[in-house]
């Protein structure tokens, strides 16, 4: 393998017709990082990483492995010049081959001896836990099983970028789990640098060094999970992390501190206060003093868990009745509405978590403390994808 | 499933089944008895005995071999290209898929009278070779085994190529972008992936088109010399039914034409199953 420092994808558009399916992806990969590509279905997280391995070829736009370039949009390296391995959703076993010989496939191409074939393959085997499955066919083994061979037949030639495009779609919940612990336990030993593709939240977050958040072929955020998680840097990734509690609200007042910023709005339930870690320059910051400024409304958005059933002192209050509660085990999910006698007042949703039993149409006094609620300008209305396939 | 819907879906059968006995069974249990009796209807191997022993009736095997075993070759070995480049679709695919049709619709006799006049002495292919300075006297299209070869051609080759389409078109496209990522150049991919999950395909193809050349007798009357090189084995069946009147020796005949389209196809057959020994089932995601 032919040793690297990064992987940078420069400003890469691919438009198919006069549809772009990816706009200007810029992005560099450290070696041995783990990046995840999250997004809806459609967003372009496919296209984006064919476009990486060259598979289609790219529209504008760059990829470097270190300085060498590999693709301007004119001239590229050919896909299996590129030391590149993918594993597809549909596992992509060849059916006629045994696993052996599916694993052994590009060992044979590079032409290694008979020994060094057997030796390499049976340690790829061993790796995805398939000791002695080498006579199998594929259309003998399960998905969780095909998948693994997917995966050995990939990390045998030691890629210099290994792709996954949602890899474990295609298997049923358990397995996922399962396969995700083994696929998060062999990035650990191989360190192999990684590109995951999947619609799956929970999926970027237990996996990822990096998780980057996609809509409609643009990038939304690029930050590790944890940031992601807690600090989204626009609404779809917020709802995309499971956000919810998105209410209209007018921004009262605003009074700014270098790392933070206070917020008063006024929502169909009162008014809220908002106390936001968008430090200056921040570009959530510039746009909610726009915002104020243009009269604008904003939108809230609080997780479910941080609204509390009994509210503590310094929070905000919020006055609402119970219309909905779904029992899900340990806890019940509420939906509950400001005011059902207007119009304003049952168009928002407020959804929360309790652990005490709660009933239908009751009237209830929630707390949300100021720091747990985000605000954020409205989603721009360029062909959004946010509820599809969002969890 | 429960006793009752399995009687059901034997009740469903019937007809099929009846057709089966009526138009194919019949016919050949029929035709082998015939073969083996006499005109007075006493048993006998004599109708078989003749036929090897007449040189003018045992070459038609060869012959008809001669004729039906090239042209399939070059059926399926251009089909299997053609499939291949067409098989994500293409511009004007429509229009190509309907010239190809055209011949299957059309039938030997009007495939036949077709070249007779296109491609006669004087039909516009050879007065458009010889326009262009290809060919200064005409060239013999027809009347030959030129000619019978090229019609089975016409009407083979069509047969060949969709049934290959309609294969490669569903493999898995993902398998060849694995190929790749691993390395293989398009040649490799072909070579190593699509060509042997082809392989079964390439073997009906094979066996389907063998078996309608080999049976060829419009044509070869129509298009050939057939008093001579083009006089196939359906010629002396024929010859030995409606000119001799001896449908004994003619059963014989088509019996013996029976045993050689099948041992070809077993042939095929052994040659499928060694090159395609992995799970029936092409991946198709
Ligand atoms: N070959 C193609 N031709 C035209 N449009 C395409 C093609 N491939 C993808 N697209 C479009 O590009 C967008 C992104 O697709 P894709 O990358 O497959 O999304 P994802 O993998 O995130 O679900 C979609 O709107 C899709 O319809
Ligand atoms: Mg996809």
């Amino acid at each position: 393998m032919k040793d690297f420092k990064h992987i940078s994808v420069r400003r890469m558009t691919k438009r198919f017709g006069d549809k772009t399916a990816l706009h200007e992806f810029s992005l560099a990969f450290d070696k041995g990082e783990f990046v995840t590509f999250l997004g809806p279905s459609g967003c372009g997280k496919s296209t984006a990483l064919n476009c990486i391995t060259g598979l289609i070829p790219i529209s504008g736009g760059e990829i470097f492995i270190d300085d060498e370039c590999i693709d301007d949009s004119r001239n590229k390296v050919a896909p299996e010049k590129r030391e590149f391995g993918m594993v597809f959703q549909n596992y992509a076993l060849f059916p006629h081959l045994s696993v052996f010989d599916n694993v052994a496939f590009g060992l044979r191409l590079r032409k290694h001896t008979k020994k060094s074939v057997k030796e390499k393959v049976d340690t790829a085997l061993r790796l995805v836990h398939l000791e002695g499955y080498g006579s199998k066919f594929p259309a003998q083994m399960s998905g969780g099983e095909q998948q693994r061979v997917a995966i050995a037949r990939c990390i045998v030639l030691e890629p210099r970028l290994l792709l996954l495009d949602e890899p474990l779609s295609n298997l049923d919940a358990k397995l996922r789990v399962e396969l995700r612990y083994e696929l998060k336990a062999l990035h650990e030993r191989l360190r192999v640098t990684t590109i995951y593709v999947t619609h799956d939240q929970t999926e970027a977050l237990a996996l990822s060094d990096r998780i980057v958040v996609m809509r409609a072929g643009k990038i939304q955020q690029v930050g590790t999970p944890e940031e992601v998680f807690s600090d989204p840097a626009n609404l779809f990734v917020a709802d995309f992390m499971g956000f919810k509690n998105m209410w209209k609200a007018k921004i009262e007042s605003l009074s700014q501190s270098p790392d933070h910023l206070d917020a008063v709005v006024k929502t169909a339930g009162g008014s809220l206060r908002a106390h936001l870690r968008y430090p200056e320059g921040d570009p959530r910051r510039s746009a909610l003093v726009a915002a104020q400024a243009s009269g604008k409304p904003v939108v809230t958005a609080i997780r479910p868990e941080d609204i509390l059933l009994h509210a503590q002192a310094g929070m905000n209050l919020l006055s609402c009745t119970s219309t909905l509660v779904e029992y899900l085990g340990q806890q019940s999910q509420v939906s509950a509405c400001f005011d059902a006698s207007t119009p304003e007042g049952a168009a928002d949703r407020i959804d929360f978590r309790s652990s005490d039993r709660v009933e239908e149409g009751r009237g209830l006094e929630l707390g949300v403390a100021p720091d747990k609620l985000l605000l954020f300008p409205e989603l721009d209305t360029i062909a959004s994808t946010v509820e599809e396939g969002s969890p | 499933m429960s006793s009752a819907s399995k009687s059901g879906s034997k009740v469903l059968l019937a007809p099929a089944i009846a057709f089966l006995v009526l138009l194919f069974l019949y016919p050949f249990a029929y035709g082998l008895y015939l073969s083996f009796t006499k005109a007075d209807g006493g048993a006998t191997f004599a109708n078989y005995v003749r036929f090897f022993k007449d040189p003018w009736d045992f070459r038609t095997i060869w012959t008809t071999l001669w004729i039906s075993l090239p042209i399939t070759f070059i059926n399926v070995g251009l089909a299997i290209p053609f499939a291949y480049y067409m098989r994500r679709g293409m511009k004007g695919e429509k229009t190509i898929t309907f010239f190809l049709i055209v011949p299957i619709t059309l039938g030997a006799v009007l495939i036949s009278e077709g070249m007779l006049s296109y491609m006669g002495p004087r039909g516009w292919l050879n007065q458009f070779l010889m326009a262009i300075g290809l060919v200064h006297h005409p060239v013999r299209f027809t009347h030959n085994y030129l000619g019978v070869v090229i019609s089975l051609g016409l009407s083979g080759f069509p047969y060949a190529f969709l049934m290959l389409l309609g294969y490669v078109s569903g493999i898995n496209p993902d398998l060849e972008k694995a190929s790749q990522m691993l390395g293989a150049s398009k040649f490799q991919t072909f070579w190593k992936i699509l060509f042997p999950l082809m392989v079964p395909g390439v073997a009906i193809a094979f066996c389907l088109n063998f078996v309608m050349a080999f049976s060829v007798f419009p044509s070869a009357v129509l298009l050939g010399q057939p008093s001579g090189p083009t006089r196939v084995i359906a010629i002396a069946a024929y010859q030995w039914a409606f000119e001799k009147f001896n449908f004994n020796a003619a059963s014989a005949i088509s019996m013996i034409m029976a045993a050689i389209e099948l041992i070809v196809i077993t042939l095929v057959l052994v040659w499928r199953g060694r090159m395609y020994k992995g799970a029936s089932i092409v991946g198709k995601g």
